[in-house]
């Protein structure tokens, strides 16, 4: 019983990161309709940029911060704006491509000023663990399910109750209908890119944390698996990325524990088939009625 | 009407005479090219990976182009393809190459066709984005038993395969590959999944078995995939289950979407240009994918529409400048 229970605390925290990540896919998903497969080499951005700022230059922790995720959003801005923007009527395929072609480019950057080798890293989070009995919460896994809650209160609030969050409600919902009523289109999309870099952000510096390490296909799996977790709680719905990405963690730590490692991934697809044969929208996604 | 008959009735036996001459010439430049080392050894030992590329892209074209359902696992065929190849063969030392690589082919193409009826039978429910996921966790999923099991060699894969595929084979099933795809477009069957990708609701309303065409090609192009998979095996020697993780599936689909969706033509020309150029660039060290990337960036920017249609306004462009003159 208390390993099961340490095995989930394990699942989420991981499965927070992982809804951070997934936030920035299904927020990008709802307005732009594309699939923005360079979204898990920002984390990794997020990742290097921390690491150098920590290990190299010794400035405060908090700036550091800061400056990571400012890093993080203008190059979500700036790949949005040179390499997807020129294509917002091209087909959906077209701009798929564009994204896995930003994403080799951000892994091959990376591999340039760094080298292949990975880097270790010093956590920047020093709380002692937290013992009930047998069961350990880490100081990490503390933080991140803190950092996760706080980030998506502001966001719920941020999307329900400010003028920009129902902007971009309203793109989402119907992009001509809404710059008929007098919405800047182009800036909503680029505030989407830019709060899902700021998130994708703070899940790198979560991420690494947790493992220590950085090497530039980091971003690469959480990636992906943000990604099916985006899907698994219906593409498209906010609390829907929620939901799948701490469902996803908890799903992968308990196969992790219970069944040879190497079936956690397949075990992880099948359940994200399952899920879309027996709710083709996700979990919380939408219906939608195609008419001829 | 009875003249017009007439003239094609009179051309019709030219048409196949002109493709087997230009079959045969491609192959005689080819073989020229290989045995007398034109390009060099690196680029040598290239045609083949370009002939197995010009497979995958042309078989994954079926479903992604004519049926024009995205998926995200091509490279589950591929490794079904190349998995079950390679147990035949390095099953059957004693059998001599030509019967054995014959059973490898066959088991190959056939497993991967089988593997893309159980999987094409639950994902093509779904539609869109939906479906592209669920071929891309199938694939994880094959990938991932493919590492646990023993019969495989887990993650160490299956090395020691032997050199079946030279480039007379692989250039015989491209080209198989290739004018089946071509026959497939202008058939009766072709012409109805272009109703269901152009529109599947009103293609129903014609009677067209939506589930049952779909599933077909879907099989058709996993088993050409297969066949792509046993020949990639023979060549490679050693196969590991990570050379079959989602980024080759989306290796091929970039060839596919970039010479553009439904072209056959434009399929081969892209896997040509995409196997050749990260070897081409391969001087610029660890700048070579970094440019990699920039160009696929830029192309895509340049060519939201597709290189066939760009080569035609091109070719008409031509033409009238000469008609000027």
């Amino acid at each position: 019983m208390e390993s099961f229970i340490q095995t989930l605390i394990n699942g989420l925290q991981t499965g927070s990161i992982f809804a951070l990540i997934a936030i920035g896919y299904t927020m990008v998903y709802g307005i732009a309709k594309m699939i923005n497969f360079a979204h898990g080499d920002i984390i990794m951005v997020g990742a290097y940029t921390i690491c150098v700022l920590t290990m190299d230059t010794k400035i405060p922790v908090v700036l550091a911060i800061i400056i990571t995720i400012l890093v993080c959003t203008v190059v979500g801005i700036l790949t949005e704006r040179l390499a997807y923007k020129p294509l917002r009527k091209a087909p959906s395929l077209a701009v798929l491509i564009t994204a896995i072609g930003v994403s080799l480019f951000l892994q091959s950057l990376a591999l340039i000023i760094f080298g292949e080798k990975q880097r270790p890293f010093e956590s920047i989070i020093k709380i002692p663990p937290i013992e009930f009995g047998n069961i350990v919460i880490q100081g990490v896994a503390l933080v991140t399910f803190i950092v996760t809650i706080i980030c998506m209160v502001v966001l719920n609030i941020f999307i329900k109750k400010t003028k920009l969050g129902r902007a971009m409600r309203a793109v989402s919902e119907d992009k001509q209908a809404a710059q008929l009523m007098g919405i800047n289109v182009n800036k909503t999309i680029s505030l989407t890119f830019a709060i899902g870099s700021a998130l994708a952000a703070v899940a790198g510096i979560l991420y690494i944390c947790q493992y220590l390490a950085v090497k530039p296909t980091l971003g690469a799996l959480p990636g992906i698996k943000a990604f099916v977790a985006a899907v698994l709680g219906g593409i498209g719905s906010i609390p829907g990325a929620m939901v799948g990405g701490i469902l996803l963690g908890v799903i992968e730590a308990l196969s992790k524990f219970y069944l040879p490692s190497e079936l956690t991934d397949a075990i992880v697809f099948g359940v994200l088939v399952l899920v879309l044969l027996l709710k083709p929208s996700g979990l919380l996604g939408k219906k939608r009625i195609e008419k001829v | 009407m009875e003249k017009n008959n007439k003239k094609l009735s009179n051309k019709t036996w030219l048409k196949p005479l002109c493709y087997a001459l230009a079959i045969i010439l491609c192959y005689i430049i080819i073989s020229i090219l290989i045995e007398n080392r034109t390009f060099g050894r690196k680029y040598t030992s290239l045609f083949i990976p370009i002939g197995i590329n010009i497979m995958l892209a042309v078989s994954l074209n079926i479903t992604t182009g004519f049926l024009g359902e995205l998926s995200l696992g091509h490279a589950a065929f591929l490794a079904v393809g190349a998995y079950s190849g390679a147990l035949v063969t390095t099953n059957l030392v004693s059998v001599p190459e030509i019967p054995a690589m014959i059973l490898a082919l066959l088991t190959g193409g056939v497993l991967a066709a089988v593997a893309g009826i159980l999987i094409g039978i639950p994902v093509l429910r779904l539609r869109g984005d939906y479906l592209a996921i669920a071929t891309l966790a199938f694939g994880e999923i094959v990938r991932s038993i493919i590492n646990t099991l023993k019969i495989t060699g887990g993650p160490k894969g299956i090395s020691s395969i032997p050199a079946y595929s030279n480039y007379t084979l692989v250039y015989v099933f491209v080209i198989i590959t290739i004018l089946f795809a071509m026959n497939l477009k202008k058939s009766r069957f072709g012409r109805a999944i272009f109703a269901i990708r152009d529109n599947d609701i009103a293609a129903e309303a014609m009677g067209i078995p939506l589930t049952k065409y779909k599933i077909l090609a879907f099989t058709i192009s996993a088993f050409f995939a297969g066949i792509a998979g046993v020949l990639y095996a023979h060549d490679r020697s050693i196969i590991k289950p990570d050379q079959f993780d989602y980024n080759k599936s989306i290796d091929i689909l970039v060839y596919v979407v970039l010479g553009g969706m439904g072209s056959i033509k434009g399929s081969v020309i892209a896997a040509i240009i995409l196997t050749v150029l990260p070897q081409a660039l391969s001087e610029f060290g660890e700048w070579r994918m970094l440019s990699y990337a920039l160009a696929l960036i830029i192309i895509m920017i340049f060519n939201a529409g597709d290189i066939r249609e760009k080569l035609g306004k091109f070719s008409t462009a031509l033409r009238e400048k000469k008609g000027e003159n």
